[in-house]
């Protein structure tokens, strides 16, 4: 059986299985609608996590939130499910797929056969759309990927169930509701409120102030942990930054993109000027990753070097706090 | 970022034939997705990140060999984890299967904690007992 499903490459995988299966229950939305509206734009760095050996920061918000918080916002009801058993699991997705319902899954990255090796890594937070099954195996719609894909029944029960960090436990979730007509305007204001005090928190680790946490942490690894450690933490965020899924720019394009599909939904210009802020905002993101490569590329380094990308890291956090603090005033 | 300005450098997604999608405006403004092949800045660290992994694989091997860790470490290494993702695979607390790690409690191993370390490895006993050099 196979479900007559659109598969559409998006930046995200979250953004993506939300957008492709909106579509396809009849309700087109873009990526960065589903991204703004699920306030997924954030940075935290997060102490008591580390991703291949190297601290953990994160340019968006915890997996699953995205949809969760869009789905309020716009009225719809997601019915959510994860299983201890992976028969049971396998059981709820076939079910599914009989009554030509295509499906999100949460899946681990590590034992996903159709990416490239050097992709495969532990990270247990990605997002499919299973839209059919054949003799042999499932029909997959991966957002990242250009093209549809298909997995074997083992292979899928394999990344359903991928452990560690995020495991999935099997994680399965489906649009069940829909309103008669999705109320955007309210949503996406919801959405840049949320976003807006995140990005604002006073907390050190979050938001802008989270920026200069890290700024601060840059200036400190060459000497704390030795030249070579302190470029590997470097690749790791440029990494997390620029990585398959954000869209460039650590996910502010994406956001720049949503404000200026909000301003015509909103009849707002402010979020036009706002908008382009974003889009140069996310250009200093990328000079910042160039600027760091430079340092990680020769695997060793002076520390003025260090201390003039935590410099740059600075300016972007006072640039995104005076815009933070601005698009809060515009949607007033 | 402009359109235009999207990288197309040559990068690791080339093997699986494969290209990412980016966000950026067209000459009006307006933003647009179009595609990009890869961006030196991050397959330099994707590359260092895999010469790192590699790097802790052939020290852990060595250390395998000289006696002063079991194999058991060295096949975590091969496969990217680390001790909390492997003791989450294995069911077996963090601070057993460090213990596991030491050669002379690793030969005392029974064959049921073995076979849960083969399993989640996808190698035989044999493998696991003894690497290849």
């Amino acid at each position: 059986m196979k479900v007559d499903f659109t598969h559409k490459q998006t930046a995200h995988c979250e953004n993506g299985v939300v957008s492709n299966l909106m579509t396809y229950n009849g309700f087109p939305i873009s990526e960065p609608m589903v991204f703004g509206i699920g306030s997924g734009l954030l940075y935290c760095y997060i102490p008591f996590l580390k991703v291949n050996h190297a601290p953990a920061i994160t340019y968006r918000v915890m997996p699953g939130m995205i949809f969760k918080k869009f789905a309020k916002r716009v009225g719809i009801k997601i019915k959510k499910e994860k299983f201890k058993n992976p028969k049971e699991a396998k059981a709820r997705l076939d079910e599914n797929l009989n009554k030509n319902n295509p499906v999100g899954l949460q899946v681990g990255v590590y034992n996903l056969t159709y990416f490239p090796d050097e992709y495969r890594f532990h990270f247990n937070a990605h997002n499919l759309v299973v839209y059919g099954k054949d003799d042999t195996s499932y029909l997959i719609s991966d957002p990242v990927m250009e093209e549809v894909t298909s997995l074997t029944d083992k292979e899928l029960e394999k990344v359903r169930f991928a452990k560690g960090a995020f495991a999935p436990k099997g994680h399965i979730y489906y649009p069940i509701d829909f309103p008669e007509e999705l109320d955007l305007k309210n949503a996406i204001i919801k959405g840049i409120n949320h976003t807006c005090k995140d990005m604002l928190a006073p907390i050190p680790i979050l938001g802008v102030k989270g920026i200069k946490y890290v700024a601060k942490l840059i200036r400190k690894w060459p000497k704390k942990h030795g030249v070579k450690k302190a470029n590997h933490y470097l690749g790791q965020i440029v990494r997390m930054q620029e990585e398959i899924g954000t869209g460039g720019g650590g996910f502010r394009y994406i956001f720049a993109a949503f404000l200026q599909e909000s301003s015509e939904i909103l009849k707002n210009d402010k979020l036009i000027n706002l908008s382009k802020e974003m889009t140069e905002i996310g250009d200093l993101w990328r000079d910042f990753a160039l600027n760091a490569s430079r340092i990680y590329k020769n695997r060793k380094a002076e520390q003025d070097s260090y201390e003039s990308i935590a410099v740059q890291l600075d300016e972007i956090a006072d640039r995104e706090k005076v815009f933070f603090t601005q698009l809060k005033k515009a949607i007033k | 970022m402009k359109k235009e300005e999207i990288p197309q450098d040559k990068s690791n997604l080339e093997s699986a034939d494969f290209k990412e999608l980016y966000y950026a405006v067209d000459d009006k403004g307006n933003y647009v997705t179009a595609k990009s092949s890869g961006w030196d800045p991050k397959t330099i660290a994707l590359d260092n990140a895999i010469q790192d992994i590699n790097e802790r694989v052939e020290i852990a091997k060595q250390k395998v060999l000289n006696h002063q860790t079991s194999p058991i470490e060295y096949y975590m290494e091969l496969h990217k984890m680390d001790l909390s993702i492997l003791s989450s695979y294995v069911g077996i607390w963090k601070w057993r299967v460090k213990r596991h790690f030491k050669p002379s409690v690793f030969k005392k191993l029974n064959l049921n904690t073995l076979k849960k370390y083969a399993e989640v490895f996808e190698i035989s006993l044999n493998e696991l007992q003894q690497i290849k050099e």
